[in-house]
């Protein structure tokens, strides 16, 4: 286990952060605009996102470099810019953390699907590296792969996060099948745990894909087919629309419920995906604290 | 029902030069494969690598078909004009539904990712579209639906088409709410609606 991962479980239950994209709308991103260009052109609002989770209480915050990867990056005309989206996004969130808190960049999928033949596994192990090498060059403290639906791009990125040497998260989205138990391709809980710890992911886990109740039982597979830590980044349920804005339907309290069971589970790392806000994070900071009083 | 493309070609080839109507050839077997397909999608035996194949193999016999049924006349059961909508750049849903739709018999007018209600509007005009599919992934960009819809009713096209729409965030009471005329939560379930869709018309 990298060295880090080790001293961050070793301590119980690390609190991770919320969603980011959100954040950023209500901070006035305006729709279909990318979100990760905002590192460049609203460092100040960016800051404010990550600051807002450190204060809530994450105890590991992550970056605004989601989709700062080649392929998609291309599709914005922003490819020259690859480098300094992805730099400054790490250092935002330093800077916000300021020593109060980790800081892993964010890698996520490219949006084309290897299998179909739109992209091939040599541009896909470029871009990633391209990226993974750009971050690591601002020092973040460790990489997160999220959000990934298929395993095959997974492993392509771990491979290239793992060139840094940080320690590197690596997690899927299981929104597929009657249980949701299943990613897009079709793979286990326990297929991915197998696969992303012959990877070498130091750290294994789910997010995004549906609400935090349907996150118990993918823990403890995945909890219980990898000997790695498992992180969990759940939804605040199920989005509705009202008024033409997404509204998700758990609130902070209700989300923070789950926290126990997922722990029980075997989560090491608890957090939130589309829907949860700082509030959702300190709510998780108030139960845990509260579980801690003697 | 292999998904083997190269195999499909070589069996369609044989079908045809033995004298097999094309149009059967369709109906009789390839439709009630992708039927199959779609059942076993449906009772999780199938995954998205397996409708990819299954679509794959579908369009290369399609591919020697299709010019035989246009020639003699035969129309396709419907014509899809399919995009993500306006703001979304996601596509590998629209890209599947895309396929499936063709497997199925549609001709499919794919007019990409962040699709504006005017591109809808004019394959409507030009290309005498019939269905209108939309995908969006993020709930930040399924408002465009409902925005090319209004634009639809404002140029007076609406009632031309069926609108059909998909996606992660995507409810039936959202499509219910925006006017929509189907929801599908998959891929498979695109296609049933779309056949529903042109036999209501």
């Amino acid at each position: 286990m990298h060295p880090l991962i080790r001293q961050l479980v070793s301590h119980g239950l690390v609190i991770t952060d919320g969603a980011w994209g959100t954040e950023l709308q209500a901070r006035g991103l305006a729709l279909g605009d990318f979100p990760d260009a905002w590192n460049l052109t609203h460092p100040d609002r960016v800051g404010e996102v990550a600051r807002a989770y450190v204060e809530a209480g994450s105890q590991v915050i992550l970056t605004n470099t989601f989709g700062a990867n080649r392929i998609r990056l291309g599709e914005h005309d922003g490819a020259d810019r690859l480098a300094e989206i992805n730099a400054r996004g790490v250092e935002i969130s330093l800077k916000a953390a300021s020593g109060r808190a980790w800081v892993f960049a964010s890698i996520g999928p490219t949006g084309k699907l290897l299998m179909s033949g739109e992209v091939t596994a040599e541009e896909l192990r470029a871009a990633f590296a391209e990226q993974a090498q750009a971050l690591a060059k601002a020092r973040p403290d460790g990489l997160v792969v999220e959000t990934m639906s298929d395993l095959e791009e997974a492993k392509l990125a771990v491979s290239a996060a793992r060139e840094t040497g940080l320690p590197v998260v690596a997690c899927m989205v299981f929104d597929s099948g009657k249980n949701k138990d299943r990613t897009m391709m079709g793979a286990t809980p326990e297929q991915a745990a197998r696969l992303l710890t012959e990877a070498g992911a130091d750290v294994i886990g789910a997010n995004c894909g549906q609400g935090i109740a349907g996150f118990i039982a993918i823990c403890r597979r995945l909890h219980t087919a990898t000997e790695r830590p498992i992180w969990i980044k759940a939804n605040a349920g199920l989005p509705t629309m009202v008024d033409g804005r997404a509204k998700y339907s758990a609130t902070p309290d209700e989300f923070a419920g789950y926290i126990p069971e997922l722990i029980k589970a075997g989560a090491s790392f608890i957090g939130g995906c589309c829907g949860t806000r700082p509030d959702f994070i300190a709510a998780i900071s108030h139960c845990l604290a509260a579980a801690r009083e003697p | 029902m292999s998904g083997d493309a190269k195999t499909t070609q070589a069996l369609t080839k044989q079908a045809l030069a033995d004298g097999v109507d094309p149009l059967k050839l369709v109906n009789d077997y390839m439709v009630p494969a992708m039927d199959e397909v779609g059942r076993r999608f449906e009772a999780n035996e199938y995954f998205v690598p397996e409708l990819l194949i299954s679509a794959r193999a579908m369009k290369s016999a399609l591919e020697l078909i299709r010019p035989l049924l246009t020639a003699r006349g035969d129309q396709p059961l419907g014509r899809v004009a399919i995009g993500t909508v306006k703001g979304d750049l996601h596509d590998i849903g629209k890209n599947l539904v895309g396929s499936l739709l063709e497997g199925g018999g549609f001709e499919v007018i794919d007019l990409g990712v962040n699709v504006t209600p005017e591109k809808f509007i004019a394959t409507i005009n030009e290309k005498k579209a019939n269905i209108i599919a939309m995908s969006a992934l993020l709930t930040t960009t399924m408002p465009s639906m409902k925005t090319t819809i209004d634009a639809l009713k404002q140029a007076g096209v609406r009632e031309k088409v069926k609108v059909l729409i998909g996606g992660a965030p995507i409810t039936q009471k959202y499509a219910d709410e925006i006017g929509a005329d189907g929801y599908s939560e998959n891929a498979v379930g695109a296609v049933a609606l779309a056949k529903k869709a042109v036999t209501a018309a």
